[in-house]
């Protein structure tokens, strides 16, 4: 039974995991960019969502919308008129440039809103099934973050812009001789990148206490959950963030909670070389 | 720019750092310390990141396992010397047998995989508390002597390492290894065609990069007298440092210390001056780099920009 | 067997289930001109690929020089005498076309030092007639001052055998003719020379013998004159369909 609340916790974090690592995986995999912004993002989108319901008492819910637009914009923005000047570069210039712009939103951060541990608290109370012990609101962030990524998968498997992101993904030239205008499809991957992002900070708000310092935890989660689903898929972020989700919470059972965090990439180190596609072996830009 | 004035320039630049006690304050010897130890650490990353082009980003990892190895070997009673010197070749032969196996990774893969050293470096010490005092940190002797002896003792060994690391980039850029180093920089396939034995020399590029990030790393510790897993293996150290490099000019032997000259000066104007804004002040500065100077400041062309200088001037003195 | 610079016996490779190149036997004399053509797809390059180490094979064995290289790594190939060019040529974009040639001196033609690489590298670039050109960047060379960098890269290496892929592609009628002549020239140094070739008419006038590729498979080996009149090379350029009609209008 103490098995089944450790996998129960690992799939409610693995949920999590997803959402928190599928925007950065998308702009990985489309634009071959490591978005060195994306953690400070997902913190972005968490202190909004809190600002909102502490000061305004708007429900997450109902900020996550408006937190996942202003975020799309800000994606947006900045590739359009920052990154895509330097977007065909080698890695390093991207990742510096990236980096770079998020020193600057996370001094903002830290200056603006501080960074004290902040979380909405929606006191849901919890559920208890077959022995499992779950707080509501941590079973209500799973499913928002299932959804977000499912809706996410539906976007880019149905909608134009969805087709025309695929499109730039797999062959960036041929698709510009379709007429595809690449630039404006890598300012709309990179906000999309951002929105889910931003989303996912939302999510976090409300499950556990977010602040500034955090920011390279999750792009540390960001990277391993590519690393181990595969990169630039929507599935491969399921799967590697479903993944990690469970190995974290057994490997905090087992050797207890400090040493989960390394199990972690110690896995994705064995990942990359063994099998840099991932578990999915779908096949990533490189 | 010949060879004799790059290393006339290198050699003023020693002696500026290394006479500091002779003309200035602690403060000053301070931050000819940093400096010289930053430019070691640059001069290193430049082997594999400049020369090579691989997008190295363990400098942490190696600097962070060289500060353990040197304060653990010290705390045994090793001398201070001899400690450094373990943690050199302790951290060279780690880095061969890491770089064999991740050299094998192109682009992201491998930037992601020499990030990802220095996060399960960070782990393992913070949670192997018996062996490296976790979280808490350890405890180095203390060198003897007043602080201006102990400041001057580390200026000598800092500036040291950072000849010694400068003297390798010059025999490498000079000898068959550079050649094969640029070699695989333009284009990995085509150096295998010609005959370089591009796994042999990314290894031998990786374990020279590394070791001195270890000297650099142990005496560290020996200066600073504690060490703490978060400060040691800092991801913000492992991308300054490329950082650093790309604005002096990466893949060019003076371009690094230009560069960490310049950017440790003004880091350090920064902090005095704008204490709550510093990191956002060099987040833009990193910004302005990549977008305008992808070069770095040596690979300007100094004579173009003073003719457009010069030819604006003279329309504008015309129109008036 | 001796004067057999190059023997394949029963070379294969596959990609998954598709097979690239299957059961390949023949054998290259040392001064051979040979030329190797079939059409687009055949498996030319990959069968190159495989020789100079770049694919491993699935199965068979190679031997150069008395040598089993089949397990050999490309920097290996090089440093034996394998050298070859590319279809798409392959600079070092950054660095003069005189360091290109040294990188190929030094490393793959053993020369002892960089000053000695960049001697021999000089009286490469004379032969290909790209001396004028030495100190420029690589990137600036049109493409068949390319293709001729290709050829002095690899003549620095010092090879046995040359294996030259594609060479004339995309170059006008005067320039292929110039690219001939050199070759002849470097056969007559006594290099065996194997020309990887999909346009026959290049070929006919340099080899003195054809291989033929055709979906992965080796279907002729003999002499020029004798592979054109070939049915199964005919079938193999022109389609099954072409070559019935073909014979049934020489049946009147």
């Amino acid at each position: 039974m103490q098995y089944l609340q450790v996998l129960a916790n690992g799939i409610v974090l693995g949920a999590l995991y997803a959402c928190l690592a599928v925007g950065f995986s998308l702009v990985w995999g489309v634009l071959n960019v490591i978005n060195m912004l994306h953690g400070s993002f997902i913190i972005l989108g968490g202190y909004l969502t809190f600002f909102a319901w502490q000061n305004f008492g708007i429900h997450p819910l109902l900020a996550l919308p408006f937190v996942a637009a202003i975020l799309y914009g800000i994606g947006y923005v900045t590739q359009l008129l920052v990154i895509n000047r330097v977007v065909s570069q080698p890695v390093l210039t991207t990742l510096t440039l990236t980096f770079g712009l998020d020193l600057i939103l996370y001094n903002y951060m830290t200056v603006f809103y501080t960074a004290t541990p902040r979380r909405v608290t929606l006191d849901l109370g919890h559920v208890e099934l077959g022995g499992i012990f779950m707080p509501v609101d941590r079973l209500f962030g799973m499913v928002l973050a299932l959804a977000l990524t499912g809706m996410l998968y539906v976007l880019l498997r149905g909608s134009r812009i969805g087709r025309a992101i695929v499109a730039v993904r797999m062959d960036g030239a041929a698709a510009a001789l379709m007429g595809i205008r690449i630039n404006r499809i890598y300012a709309i991957t990179f906000g999309i990148g951002a929105l889910m992002a931003g989303a996912a900070g939302a999510i976090f708000s409300m499950v556990f206490p977010i602040t500034s310092n955090l920011t390279g935890d999750f792009l540390g989660k960001a990277f391993v959950v590519c690393v181990i689903g595969g990169l630039g898929s929507v599935p491969g972020a399921l799967v590697g963030g479903l993944a990690l989700g469970i190995i974290e919470s057994f490997a905090g059972q087992f050797f207890g909670p400090q040493h989960a965090l390394t199990v972690g990439f110690l896995l994705m180190l064995v990942l990359l070389v063994v099998k840099p596609t991932g578990l999915t072996g779908i096949k990533g830009y490189e | 720019m010949t060879p004799t004035t790059r290393y006339l320039i290198f050699a003023l630049w020693v002696i500026v750092l290394a006479s500091t006690p002779l003309w200035a304050g602690n403060y000053f010897v301070r931050m000819a310390i940093t400096i010289a130890m930053f430019s070691a650490l640059t001069l290193s990353w430049n082997l594999i990141g400049g020369f090579t082009g691989y997008p190295s980003l363990s400098t942490a990892a190696f600097f962070g396992l060289g500060c353990y190895v040197g304060a653990l070997s010290q705390r045994a009673g090793v001398p201070m010397i001899l400690a450094w010197v373990a943690a050199t070749v302790f951290v060279a032969v780690l880095a061969a047998v890491f770089g064999a196996i991740i050299l094998r990774l192109r682009g992201h893969y491998f930037a992601i995989g020499s990030i990802g050293l220095v996060e399960v470096l960070r782990l393992v010490t913070s949670s192997w508390g018996s062996l490296t005092g976790g979280g808490d940190g350890l405890n180095v002797p203390l060198v003897q002597g007043g602080p201006n002896v102990v400041a001057q003792t580390f200026l000598a060994a800092m500036v040291t390492i950072m000849v010694i690391v400068f003297v390798v980039t010059v025999l490498v850029d000079r000898g068959r290894l550079g050649f094969g180093l640029r070699c695989i920089q333009q284009n990995e396939d085509a150096a295998d065609m010609v005959g370089v034995d591009t796994t042999r020399y990314k290894v031998i590029a990786y374990t020279l990069s590394a070791m001195f990030c270890g000297t650099v790393g142990a005496a560290y510790a020996s200066w600073t007298g504690y060490i703490d897993p978060t400060d040691t293996f800092s991801i913000l150290m492992t991308i300054k440092v490329p950082v650093m490099c790309l604005l002096g000019g990466a893949g060019t032997v003076l371009g690094p210390v230009v560069g960490t000259g310049v950017y440790m000066i003004l880091e350090e104007i920064l902090w005095a001056n704008f204490l709550d804004y510093n990191r956002a002040i060099l987040g833009a500065v990193t910004v302005l780099l990549i977008l305008f100077l992808p070069g770095g400041l040596l690979r300007i062309s100094y004579k173009t920009v003073l003719a457009q200088l010069a030819a604006r001037f003279n329309r504008l003195g015309a129109a008036a | 067997m001796s004067d057999k610079i190059l023997e394949l016996d029963q070379v294969s490779k596959n990609f998954g289930g598709n097979h690239a190149v299957s059961a390949v036997s023949f054998a290259l004399k040392e001064g051979e001109i040979v030329g190797l053509i079939g059409p687009n797809g055949a498996g030319k390059t990959t069968l190159v690929n495989v020789i100079t180490g770049v694919q491993r094979a699935s199965a068979g064995r190679i031997h150069f020089d008395g040598l089993d290289v089949t397990d050999q790594r490309p920097f290996q190939a090089a440093r034996r005498g394998l050298a070859r060019t590319f279809q798409i040529v392959q600079p070092f974009p950054a660095m003069t076309v005189l360091e290109n040639v040294a990188a190929g001196a030094l490393f793959g033609g053993a020369q002892a030092s960089r000053a000695e690489a960049t001697a021999a590298a000089r009286t490469h670039l004379e032969f290909v007639g790209l001396a004028a050109f030495a100190d420029r960047p690589a990137s600036a060379l049109t493409l068949s001052g390319r293709k001729r960098l290709e050829l002095a890269k690899s003549l620095a290496m010092k090879p046995k055998l040359l294996m030259l892929d594609e060479v004339n592609a995309g170059l006008n009628t005067s320039e292929i003719d110039g690219a001939l002549t050199l070759i002849r020239k470097i056969a007559d140094r006594g290099v065996t020379i194997l020309v990887i070739e999909h346009l026959m008419k290049v070929v006919m006038s340099l080899a003195q013998r054809l291989l033929v590729l055709h979906h992965g498979q080796l279907i002729a080996d003999g002499v020029p004159r004798e592979i054109v009149d070939d049915p199964r090379v005919i079938e193999a350029y022109l389609g099954g369909k072409f070559a019935k009609r073909v014979k049934e209008m020489q049946h009147g």
